[in-house]
């Protein structure tokens, strides 16, 4: 009964702001754990909703729009976040009110979106945030000459403080109208009576507020032309008149954005002189000063190495203590389900195709939240805008954003984290082509493959009289990669996903400390979203692939031979003649059916064909590679793995998409099936290319 | 006073937005929103490490935009 009563009651609230506005920290703050993260249907964008408890026990349900600078959709983030709070979006209801968070450091420009959701006369709270940094900075503002002037409640914030919070949640309670006080900005004539006509016409052919036809009106004259996107939704009638009137200001000689955005910030100026008292700083703020090492010339470049080395250490040696941990509770959990239940095909699915299958991705994820919790960190500081604020003249030369260099670095420890940090990248075809070339970046579980083949055909010496080969011949293989990574961004920029290089306008937000509980929740969240999307399509290729490595069974007869009988096998040798210009033969063939799940796999499907039990243990792996080094073809008589072969195995998987988990996280971050299946195509056939020409340049210089 | 474009000031050299030539649409008007409108003073503070992009102050926060972007951005420098 209370139940029903508490559902009944429910309003919607969402929040928006500016990005670097403290958004998260608020949200956060008022939810607490209570918060869940999906995406909006049929975009890409992230839709984070919370519940909040009020002081009157009431619950009410909390939106967190992405951040905007500006209702003006230049990106999928802002379309949303223009699309909720102006009702159109299906399945999602108009918020009751919007609580708008302003940065009180930086309040001019943060007045910018507050002056276009006040257009759409949506009742609002303003958040103040950060009071504290502005006033450290000498910036005070005063809350009730604000509030007086904007003709809405303003409440002082440090959302990580949870200053506040408290006076927010009673502020919300009270049911709130519309500000009563007209528009207040204004653009000159003859602009401004244009607009008023048009948003009488607009009035006259659409089912819409009064508001709203205005926020529709500056969003037509603010417009280079009349666009497809507007054909879509407005009435011929109304864009006939609106090409005339667009067609008279420009024949009139005016610069119809400039005087909008003009206009705003006239007002905004006005604003910020009655409510804001700046004492004029003589020392360089904290933050210039940490600037001034963090983006140094040669400072600069040694922190941020040593930053990216520390995230590698991180990965490959931090990381690996739990992952072995939880390997082997995997493997015991193996040997518990083999020690209760009886022998048979059921018992062997259980414990080879589903513990094994989901354990293997399920080890990586130390390394993926360590990552996570990395970048998070990274970004809440403010350094991530740095990093691609120093790295944006090398991403520029193949046509990509600065902020491009991130997920492609993550992308050493593995793609998936790599791919889902991407969602930073505003305009969507560099977004995509990052997504596409991203795993190209040698990832972790490339590693033991490379190990293995240089440990057993890599001879261990000193070339030039310094550089040791086996070192050498890794570094070449991760050089490999970044070169593919880059070199395919290049072309895909300039064919497939043909685009200027972005403009690169970003905020460089002041540093600060980072927020420990932000921090987590993202990377709780984030590790959570890849878990529920790669395991659910690893537990079902898992299975199969046990299928296809079980089945046809054999009476008798050793693992190996069992292997080399099953589906797999057959696979392996039906695909033979296709790889044999690459120098594979059909167990090759079979290692590379078997890692179609992950590239690692082929260490251990090796193992299982030459017999070797624990293959990715040192002693195991020392026996595989001598019988890797004996192996004879029956036939010819010659040896199946050659230094060649090896060196083109490697190459192999540098190039091609061997992991399913990536492939899950790609449909899922571009929402369909399209691009990852280009990507398997691509790489696959990049792969083969490349791998082709090696084998025969190699035998010819042999 | 002459007009010069953005890219041209050094770090510590301050101007007045005069105009924005930007050919592309969304570029002048994403400049125009984040407020770099005409009349406005902005400060050109340091360049990245490999001399591109530039961090410039306007508004009271930290803006950075690529020399690309900046060369559209006309300026009235203003003698310190």
């Amino acid at each position: 009964m209370f139940r029903d009563t508490v559902e009944s009651s429910v309003s919607h609230i969402a929040i928006i702001g500016n990005p670097n506005s403290g958004k998260t920290a608020l949200f956060n703050a008022l939810t607490g754990l209570r918060q869940k993260v999906a995406n909006y249907p049929g975009v890409t964008v992230e839709k984070k909703e919370g519940r909040v408890l009020l002081e009157d026990g009431r619950e009410v349900a909390l939106l967190d729009l992405p951040g905007a600078y500006s209702l003006t959709p230049h990106s999928p983030d802002e379309k949303i976040a223009t699309d909720v709070l102006l009702g159109r979006l299906e399945h999602t209801p108009p918020p009751d009110t919007v609580i708008c968070v302003v940065d009180a450091s930086n309040l001019e420009r943060n007045l910018y979106l507050i002056s276009q959701i006040l257009d759409c006369e949506i009742p609002v709270v303003i958040a103040l945030n950060m009071v504290d940094v502005a006033e450290q900075d000498g910036i005070i503002v005063d809350a009730n000459k604000l509030s007086d002037i904007l003709g809405v409640r303003v409440i002082r914030t440090v959302a990580t403080k949870g200053v506040g919070i408290r006076e927010l949640k009673l502020a919300i309670a009270e049911k709130i109208v519309p500000s009563l006080k007209s528009r207040q900005w204004t653009v000159e004539e003859p602009l401004r009576s244009e607009l008023e006509e048009l948003r009488g016409l607009l009035l006259h052919h659409h089912a819409m507020s009064a508001s709203e036809a205005f926020h529709e009106s500056v969003h037509l004259l603010g417009s280079p032309a009349v666009l497809d996107e507007h054909r879509s939704r407005f009435a011929p009638e109304v864009l006939a008149h609106v090409q005339q009137d667009q067609d008279r200001l420009d024949a009139l000689g005016i610069d119809r954005l400039s005087a909008i955005v003009e206009g705003r910030y006239a007002w905004i100026q006005g604003v910020c002189e009655t409510a804001v008292k700046k004492t004029p700083r003589k020392t360089l703020s904290t933050s210039d000063k940490i600037d001034r090492i963090l983006t140094h010339r040669i400072w600069g470049f040694v922190i941020f190495i040593v930053l990216m080395t520390l995230m590698f250490q991180g990965i490959f040696t931090w990381a690996t203590g739990p992952m072995d941990l939880i390997g082997a509770g995997f493997n015991a959990l193996g040997d518990l389900v083999a020690s209760v239940m009886p022998p048979g095909d059921l018992r062997d699915l259980i414990i080879n195709g589903a513990i094994a299958g989901v354990g293997a991705v399920v080890t990586f994820l130390p390394q993926i939240i360590f990552l996570f919790l990395y970048i998070g960190i990274l970004e809440d500081t403010g350094y991530m805008a740095r990093a691609a604020f120093i790295m944006d003249r090398v991403m520029s030369k193949v046509g990509l954003h600065g902020k491009s260099f991130i997920p492609m670095l993550s992308s050493f420890a593995c793609a998936i984290p790599g791919i889902m940090a991407t969602r930073t990248i505003e305009s969507k075809k560099d977004r995509l082509v990052t997504i596409l070339v991203a795993p190209l970046v040698s990832c972790s579980a490339r590693l033991p493959i490379y190990v293995l083949m240089i440990a057993a055909f890599i001879p261990s010496k000193s070339v030039l009289g310094f550089v040791n080969l086996a070192g050498l011949t890794l570094v070449s293989m991760y050089l490999l990669g970044i070169i593919a990574a880059l070199g395919s961004a290049w072309l895909f920029k300039k064919t497939l996903l043909k685009s200027e290089t972005p403009a690169f306008i970003m905020e460089l937000p002041p540093y600060k400390m980072p927020s420990l509980k932000s921090v987590l929740l993202q990377m709780w969240n984030r590790s959570t979203q890849f878990l529920k999307r790669a395991g659910t399509i690893i537990l079902g290729v898992s299975i199969i692939l046990w299928f296809l490595a079980t089945y046809p069974k054999l009476d008798h007869g050793t693992p190996s031979d069992q292997l080399r009988q099953s589906f797999a096998g057959q696979a392996g040798r039906f695909i033979e003649p296709a790889i044999r210009p690459l120098g594979f033969d059909w167990k090759i063939g079979l290692g590379l059916v078997a890692s179609v799940l992950q590239r690692e796999v082929f260490v251990s499907t090796m193992g299982t064909i030459y017999g070797i039990k624990d293959a990715n243990e040192s002693s195991g792996n020392a026996s595989l590679r001598e019988r890797l080094q004996q192996d004879v073809d029956p036939e010819t008589g010659s040896h199946t793995f050659t230094t060649l072969t090896a060196i083109c195995l490697m190459i192999y998987y540098v190039l091609a998409m061997q992991c399913m988990s990536t492939v899950a996280i790609v449909r899922r971050e571009t929402n369909g099936w399209k691009w990852p299946l280009f990507q398997i195509a691509y790489m696959t056939s990049l792969a083969y290319v490349v791998t082709l020409i090696v084998y025969h340049v190699g035998l010819l210089m042999m | 006073m002459k007009e010069v474009a953005l890219d041209t000031l050094v770090p510590g050299e301050r101007g007045i937005v005069w105009s924005l030539n930007a050919p592309a649409f969304e570029i002048r008007q994403r400049l125009l929103e984040m407020g770099l409108t005409k009349g406005v003073a902005i400060e050109v503070i340091r360049l990245a490490p490999l001399g591109d992009p530039i961090e410039i102050s306007v508004r009271g926060y930290r803006l950075s935009l690529r020399r690309k972007e900046a060369k559209a951005v006309m300026i009235e420098r203003v003698k310190k």
